[in-house]
C-alpha cells in the first residue's frame, strides 16, 4: 500500500497528490511515469511524475479526472492509500543543452511537461514556457512554470487570462518574432500535439512529444502500448513516452486511444451511480 | 490395499480417462476443464505401471521423478506419501501435473506406450499433488540453520519460485522481486483459469511465504531498482534472474496496429490477471467477442489458450490461423484436442499477410494467403511456402497475434555485465547456471527462449544448488564461453 500524505484540487477536476513512494523518488528522472492501481478490481492506469522529494520519500501526480479510474483517484484524500504503485517507468526525457526550448503543456499535460521544463532549465537552456487551458479557472502550475522559465506565457481558448487562443497560435507568433527555437517539447491532447507538430515541421525545429496510449503492464510485455512511429512499431512503456512529434501516426494513437470508449461510459456510469447511493445512503442516515 | 495383479492383468487395462467438463458446457465458463482422476479411476491407473526394472519413463523427465516409486505408492493407497515423493524432484507438482507436455516426456518413454496407451502420469502426479493440497498439508519445516545470507530472486515465474523454494530451505535469508503486482509469471497472467486454476498458485506462494520467502510486488528490477543495488546497496550476496520470455513478437505486417489486434500477452492478460471477462465488475475491459468473428495466429500453448478464451468470451467463430500443418504444431495434443471438441475452427497452412481496417482504425478482416509445405529449415520442420494467387480475404472483427515471446531488455540494458546472446537470452554456463556477471545466476525462459513450466521449474532448482555451493564452498567465476 502506498500512503496519500497530500491531496488538494488544483483546478476544477484536475487533483494533486504527493503519496510515499521512497524507492520511486530517489531514481525517478524527468520524463518518467509510474503506473497505479486503486484496488484489487482496479485497472492499471500510468500517470507522470510531476515531482519527487527524495528527503521525504515522496513523490508527486497531477490527475485530472476524465473517466472512471481518475476519478475515483480523486475521490482519495490525505491518509487513504493507494494499492500499487509501480516505477519509475519509462525512458527519461532527453536533456540537452539545446539552446532555446519551448515546453508545451495543453490542460492536464502542463503537468507532465513541468518536470522537463525544470530539467531543461537545470541543463542550462532558455526555457520559454507555454501554459494553455480552456479558460482561466482550468490553468494548473502557473507559479511552477514562472519559476522554472525564462519566459512564460499563458493562453486560454476562451481568453478569460492570458494570450487569447491556442498553444499553437503562441508558438506561432514567437517563430514569427523571429526567436530562433531550438527544441520544443509538447504535451496535451492529441490534437494539440499534432497541431504543434505542424506548426514547427516547415521550420524544421526539433520537436518531442509525449505519447498517451492505453497501457497495462508498462514493462514491454503486454504490446497493448504500441505506437507508430516512422511506420514503425515502439512500445511506448519502454521505447517511449517521448518521440520525435514529426513522426508521430497520430491518427493511429488517436484510434488506438479510443478503442474502449463504449466501456469506459459505462464504467464510469456504473461509478457515478454507486457514488450517487453512498451519497443518498450518507444523507438518509444524517436526516435519521 | 489394491490386488497385485500379474503384468499380463495389468496390460489389459485400459487407460483412464479424465473426467472432464462437457465441451459445449465448458465452452461458455472459465471453470477448469479437466476434473481430475477420482480415488478409483487413479488406483486402476497406477496399476497399469508395470513397475520397470529401469523405468524408461524417468529418463522422459526433465527432472527425473522417481516415476514408478510414487506410482506404487497410489496403488498402496498412500497418496500423501506420493506426493512427497515427487516432491523430492518436483516442487510444484499441482501445477506439472496439469500443464507439463507428458505426451512428449515421461509418457512418451513409457513402456506400456509401445504396444498400448501409455501410463497416464501427469494426471496421476496431479490427483495426488490435488490430495495433498485438499488435506491442507502444510510444507515440511526448514530445518537448516540460518545462513545469515541474502539472496535476490528476480522474478516469480516457476524458475523464479522454484528456486527460492530450495533456498529458504536450504536456510537462506530469500526475497523474491516481481514487476506484476502478482506472483506467479505466465502461471497467472498467462495460462489461463480453465487450465490451471489461480487458486492452485496462490497455495504454493502462501507456502513459500510460510516458509519466510519475501515477496516484494511492484518491483521492476532495472527500474524501481537494479541488480548492481541489490547487490551493492541492499546485501544481497547472490541474485538469480528467471524474468521469463516476455516481449511479444508480432507479424510485421501492414495494419498490425489496427484496433482490435492484440498481442496474445496482452490478450491474455487483460483476461486473466486484470479479470477483463468480469468487466465491469473489475475495471479493465477487453474488446466483447459476443457475436464476433476471432482470429488467433500461431500455433502453440499459447495461441490454443488464447482463442478457447474467444471462445468463452462468446466469440461466434474462433479460429487458429497457422502457416504450418496439425502435425507441426507446437501446442499439446490435449489442447489441440480439447480445442477441436470446444468448437475452434483450425484454418492450417494459412499465413495472415495484412491486417484491413475501416475508417476508424477498426479491423475488419485479415487477408491471408494459403501454404504449403517444402524442404525442412533449421527447426528440423518442413518449411511453408506461400502459393501464389491464393489470397483471401477472412472477416474478422479481432485478431490475436500468438507468435511467440523475445526477451525483455530491461535487465540487460541496466547490467550491461550480464551478456545475452543474438536472441536475447542470457547466456549461462550450462551446469552452473552462471552468467557473465559475478554472483549473478540465471534460468528459465530468459535463458531458453520460451519453454516449459518444467524445464523452468527444473532451472531454478539446479540454480539454487549452483547459488548454494558459490556462497558456501567454491566463490571462483570461471569465465563463460
Ligand atoms: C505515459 C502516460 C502518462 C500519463 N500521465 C498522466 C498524468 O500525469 N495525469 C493525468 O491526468 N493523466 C495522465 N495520463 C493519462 C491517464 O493515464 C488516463 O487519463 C487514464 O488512464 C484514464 O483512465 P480513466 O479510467 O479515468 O478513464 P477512461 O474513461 O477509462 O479513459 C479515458 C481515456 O484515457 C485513455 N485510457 C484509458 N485507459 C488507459 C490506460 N490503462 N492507460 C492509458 N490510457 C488510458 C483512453 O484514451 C481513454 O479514452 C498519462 C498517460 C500515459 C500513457
Ligand atoms: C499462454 C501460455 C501458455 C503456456 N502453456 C504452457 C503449458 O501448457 N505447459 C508448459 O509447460 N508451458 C507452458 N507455457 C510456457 C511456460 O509458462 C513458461 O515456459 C514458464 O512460465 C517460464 O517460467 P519462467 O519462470 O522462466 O518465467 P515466467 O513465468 O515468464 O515468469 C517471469 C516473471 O518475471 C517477472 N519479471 C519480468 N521482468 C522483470 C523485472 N525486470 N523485474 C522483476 N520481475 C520481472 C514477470 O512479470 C514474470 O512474473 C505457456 C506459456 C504461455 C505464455
Ligand atoms: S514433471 Fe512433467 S515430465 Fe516429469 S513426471 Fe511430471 S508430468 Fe511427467
Ligand atoms: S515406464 Fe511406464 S510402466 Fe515402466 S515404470 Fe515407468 S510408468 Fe511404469
Ligand atoms: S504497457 Fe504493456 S508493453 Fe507497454
Amino acid at each position: 500500500m502506498y500512503k496519500i500524505v497530500e491531496a488538494a484540487f488544483l483546478a476544477q477536476d484536475i487533483k494533486k497528490f504527493v503519496i510515499e513512494a521512497p524507492k520511486i523518488a530517489v531514481k525517478r528522472k524527468a520524463g518518467q511515469f509510474v503506473i497505479v492501481r486503486i484496488d484489487e478490481r482496479g485497472e492499471r492506469i500510468p500517470l507522470t511524475i510531476a515531482d519527487s522529494d527524495t528527503g521525504k520519500g515522496t513523490i508527486t501526480i497531477i490527475v485530472q479526472g476524465v473517466g472512471k479510474t481518475t476519478k475515483q483517484l480523486n475521490s482519495l484524500e490525505s491518509g487513504d492509500a493507494i494499492l500499487d504503485v509501480v516505477g519509475p517507468l519509462g525512458m527519461a526525457s532527453h536533456i540537452g543543452n539545446f539552446g532555446t526550448t519551448v515546453s508545451i503543456g495543453g490542460g492536464v499535460g502542463t503537468a507532465i511537461a513541468y518536470p522537463t521544463a525544470v530539467a531543461l532549465k537545470e541543463a542550462g537552456n532558455y526555457v520559454i514556457t507555454i501554459n494553455g487551458a480552456r479558460s482561466r479557472d482550468l490553468v494548473i502550475l502557473e507559479d511552477e512554470m514562472k519559476a522554472c522559465s525564462d519566459e512564460a506565457y499563458i493562453t486560454t481558448d476562451d481568453g478569460s487570462y492570458g494570450f487569447h487562443g491556442f498553444v499553437t497560435q503562441k508558438l506561432q507568433e514567437l517563430i514569427d518574432e523571429g526567436k530562433k527555437l531550438d527544441f520544443v517539447l509538447a504535451i496535451g491532447p492529441i490534437p494539440m500535439m499534432k497541431a504543434v507538430a505542424e506548426v514547427t515541421r516547415p521550420y524544421g525545429i526539433k520537436t518531442v512529444v509525449s505519447l498517451n496510449p492505453i497501457m497495462i503492464d508498462g514493462t514491454g510485455m503486454c504490446g497493448g502500448c504500441r505506437v507508430t512511429v516512422d511506420n514503425e512499431t515502439k512500445f511506448a512503456c519502454v521505447d517511449g513516452p517521448e518521440f520525435d512529434a514529426h513522426l508521430v501516426d497520430f491518427k493511429n494513437l488517436m484510434d488506438r486511444n479510443r478503442m474502449y470508449q463504449e466501456y469506459e461510459k459505462k464504467a464510469l456510469e456504473k461509478f457515478e451511480h454507486e457514488c450517487n447511493i453512498t451519497k443518498q445512503a450518507i444523507e438518509l442516515e444524517k436526516s435519521n | 490395499m489394491a490386488e497385485m495383479l500379474s503384468p499380463k492383468e495389468r496390460m489389459k487395462i485400459q487407460r483412464q480417462p479424465m473426467p472432464e467438463q462437457p465441451p459445449l458446457e465448458r465452452c461458455h465458463n472459465f471453470e477448469e476443464v479437466n476434473y481430475g482422476f477420482t480415488k478409483e479411476l487413479a488406483i486402476t491407473e497406477a496399476q497399469r505401471c508395470l513397475q520397470c526394472k529401469t523405468p524408461t519413463c524417468i529418463d522422459g523427465c526433465p527432472v527425473n521423478i522417481k516415476i514408478d516409486e510414487f506410482i506404487q505408492l497410489i496403488v498402496d493407497e498412500d497418496f500423501l506419501g506420493a506426493a512427497k515423493k515427487i516432491k523430492e524432484d518436483n516442487a510444484l507438482p499441482a501445477i506439472c501435473g496439469r500443464v507439463c507436455p507428458q505426451e512428449e516426456q515421461c509418457e512418451a518413454k513409457c513402456i506400456v506406450g509401445k504396444k498400448n496407451e501409455p501410463v497416464a502420469i501427469g494426471r496421476l502426479e496431479r490427483f495426488v499433488a490435488d490430495i495433498e493440497m485438499a488435506e491442507g498439508v502444510p510444507p515440511a519445516p526448514v530445518t537448516a540453520a540460518k545462513k545469515g545470507k541474502k539472496v535476490a530472486i528476480v522474478g516469480s515465474g516457476p524458475a523464479g519460485l522454484s528456486c527460492a523454494g530450495d533456498l529458504i530451505y536450504m536456510g537462506y535469508d530469500v526475497t523474491v522481486f516481481e514487476a506484476l503486482h502478482e506472483l506467479g509469471g505466465v502461471l497467472v497472467y498467462g495460462i489461463p483459469e480453465f487450465r490451471l486454476p489461480k487458486e492452485i498458485v496462490r497455495k504454493e506462494i502462501a507456502n513459500l511465504e510460510k516458509l519466510g520467502v519475501k515477496f516484494e510486488r511492484d518491483a521492476v528490477i532495472g527500474r524501481t531498482t537494479t541488480i548492481d543495488e541489490l547487490m551493492q546497496e541492499d546485501g544481497f550476496e547472490a541474485v538469480f534472474v528467471g524474468v521469463g520470455a516476455g516481449l511479444p513478437w508480432f507479424m510485421n505486417i501492414p495494419g498490425e496496429n489496427l484496433v482490435g489486434v492484440y498481442s496474445a500477452n496482452e490478450w491474455l492478460t487483460r483476461v486473466n490477471l486484470m479479470k477483463a471477462y468480469k468487466f465491469p465488475e473489475f475495471d479493465s475491459p477487453v474488446l466483447d467477442c459476443r457475436g464476433k468473428n476471432v482470429a488467433v495466429i500461431g500455433g502453440g500453448n499459447t495461441a490454443m489458450d488464447a482463442v478457447r478464451t474467444a471462445l468463452r468470451l462468446g466469440a461466434e467463430n474462433a479460429y487458429i490461423v497457422y502457416r504450418r500443418s496439425e502435425k507441426e504444431m507446437p501446442a499439446r495434443i490435449e489442447e489441440v484436442h480439447h480445442a477441436k471438441d470446444e468448437g475452434v475452427q483450425f484454418m492450417i497452412l494459412t499465413n495472415p499477410i495484412e491486417m484491413i481496417g475501416d475508417d476508424d482504425g477498426r479491423l475488419t478482416g485479415m487477408k491471408c494467403i494459403k501454404m504449403e509445405l517444402g524442404e525442412p529449415d533449421d527447426s528440423g520442420r518442413r518449411r511453408p511456402v506461400a502459393i501464389e494467387g491464393s489470397e483471401f480475404v477472412l472477416d474478422v472483427d479481432i485478431a490475436v497475434v500468438a507468435i511467440g515471446n523475445g526477451s525483455n531488455p530491461l535487465i540487460q540494458q541496466t547490467t550491461p555485465e550480464i551478456d545475452v546472446n543474438r536472441r536475447g537470452n542470457i547466456v549461462v554456463d550450462g551446469n552452473s547456471m552462471r552468467t557473465t556477471k559475478r554472483g549473478v545466476f540465471a534460468g528459465g525462459d530468459i535463458v531458453t527462449g520460451g519453454a516449459t513450466v518444467i524445464l523452468a521449474m527444473g532451472a531454478g532448482r539446479n540454480a539454487a544448488k549452483a547459488i548454494d555451493e558459490y556462497l558456501t564452498e567454491n566463490s571462483d567465476w570461471p569465465e563463460i564461453h
